[in-house]
């Protein structure tokens, strides 16, 4: 089987398998007190943002090791890094606002996390755009990789920042240094939400570096 | 480390000559930064919002602005008659290329800001005579941030294509923690607020500088590498 197939087998397993999240989430997952049932985009919204951040955290560890190897693979796979958190940026960015508008009543508020996301989709953005406009194919994978270094190092103090303004947002409440404070069935929901959006990383990244590698095969022949 | 630092200083040194015996470049920035801040008075409605409500937002956009524009020219000086090779066959280490450069920038921008700051306080008429030292230190440190990142990147960018579009694109998002940073400082120490406030910012703020300015050296051999 080709990588690309198996790219595509893993995103369908994916996908199916977000179905049955959602089921999950849905029906056997108690209801929030506050929100209503506005808190189930949740199960979306939390897992496509810690995944918009591993990707470029991902393309940074690739491209640091790409400067020492200098193997084609590592940025090939760092390019389908960058594109899939870009749709995972997306993910982020269109799900926050509905979930905004019923919650906190505003579509969009200059709140830092969501303002950050934003940056980060930005980022992405411009780490395409950067590839695009380089014509040689080594002096495109180095200038990248500087870039996705960067990137990677900005992700802290972006973080940061969230901490130190001001903010509509709820303060962490899986990855803080006390225990999760969620009730027990709305984390195992959130963990297995976070594993299907893991696959579908996967099966994207797995589509998109078998595209990259066609066409680099193309451009030799 | 005491060569690399005399041969930064030397390739610091021709930029800066070569500067300001043309004066065109940093004339441009200069006036440009005055005609920002101009833009500002007129984008807002002065019955409406108090000048001193916006001065920290004025003075963070123009900066930024301004030192976007002077980082355009830093190895774009290096194009003609092929200089920059020339630059990377010189027995020097490409540290201290890039250590030339990022003092050159320095100076650029900390006479831009410096034109700049004056301009500032007489248009809108702010009260910096009791916070004047901690409000250049926040200006150094948040300068010294975005140079050090914006050094790199033009190193980078200066032979693509749309190099003077692509330099804001890229930039931007990596100017927006510094530029967070220093709007909160230069607020509080406007509202003449003591500076505990904003400890974390000025830690974010003084690690951002540390991190990107070792990234930037440890990464920019990579950018100049034929």
């Amino acid at each position: 089987m080709t990588l690309a197939r198996k790219g595509h087998w893993t995103t369908l397993v994916g996908l199916v398998l977000l179905g049955g999240v959602y089921v999950r989430a849905v029906v056997f997952t108690p209801v929030e007190r506050l929100q209503g049932p506005a808190q189930k985009i949740f199960y979306l919204h939390v897992p496509a943002a810690v995944w918009t951040e591993l990707a470029m955290v991902l393309v940074g560890v690739a491209s640091v090791v790409f400067l020492f190897l200098k193997d084609p693979r590592l940025d090939r796979f760092a390019e389908a890094s960058a594109e899939v958190g870009t749709v995972f940026a997306a993910i982020v960015l269109t799900t926050g606002p509905i979930w905004g508008k019923t919650v906190w009543g505003t579509w969009w508020a200059w709140d830092a996390r969501l303002t950050s996301t934003l940056f980060l989709f930005f980022l992405y953005i411009g780490y395409l755009l950067l590839r695009g406009a380089v014509v040689d194919a080594g002096a495109r994978a180095r200038y990248a990789a500087v870039l996705g270094i960067c990137g990677m190092a900005l992700v802290p103090f972006i973080h940061l920042s969230v901490y130190l303004f001001r903010t509509l947002h709820p303060q962490p409440i899986i990855l803080k240094p006390s225990a999760p404070s969620l009730p027990q069935s709305m984390l195992v929901t959130w963990l297995l939400s976070f594993a299907v959006f893991t696959v579908l990383y996967v099966g994207f990244v797995m589509q998109r570096y078998a595209l990259g590698r066609a066409r680099e095969e193309g451009d030799r022949a | 480390m005491g060569e690399t630092l005399r041969h930064a200083w030397t390739l610091a040194r021709k930029d800066l000559v070569l500067e300001f015996r043309t004066r065109t470049a940093i004339l441009s920035a200069v006036v440009f930064t005055a005609l920002v801040l101009m833009v500002f008075n007129f984008g807002r409605d002065p019955s409406a919002v108090a000048a001193i409500d916006l001065a920290p937002s004025i003075l963070w956009v123009t900066f930024t602005f301004a030192a976007m524009l002077a980082l355009n020219r830093a190895f774009q000086l290096e194009l003609d008659n092929q200089a920059l090779e020339g630059l990377l066959v010189a027995p020097i280490s490409r540290t201290s290329i890039y250590w030339g450069k990022l003092a050159a920038n320095l100076v650029f921008v900390a006479v831009v800001e410096a034109v700049g700051l004056p301009l500032f306080v007489l248009f809108f008429n702010v009260p910096v005579a009791d916070v004047l030292g901690p409000l250049v230190g926040v200006i150094a440190l948040a300068t010294v941030g975005f140079v050090a990142v914006g050094t790199l990147f033009s190193a980078m960018l200066v032979r693509t294509r749309f190099a003077e579009l692509m330099l804001p694109v890229l930039l931007l998002p990596f100017l927006i923690p510094p530029l967070m940073g220093a709007v909160q400082v230069t607020a509080r120490l406007l509202a003449a607020r003591p500076l505990s406030e904003v400890a974390g910012w000025l830690r974010l703020l003084a690690a951002y500088d540390v991190v990107f300015l070792t990234l930037a050296t440890l990464l920019f051999p990579h950018t100049v590498e034929q």
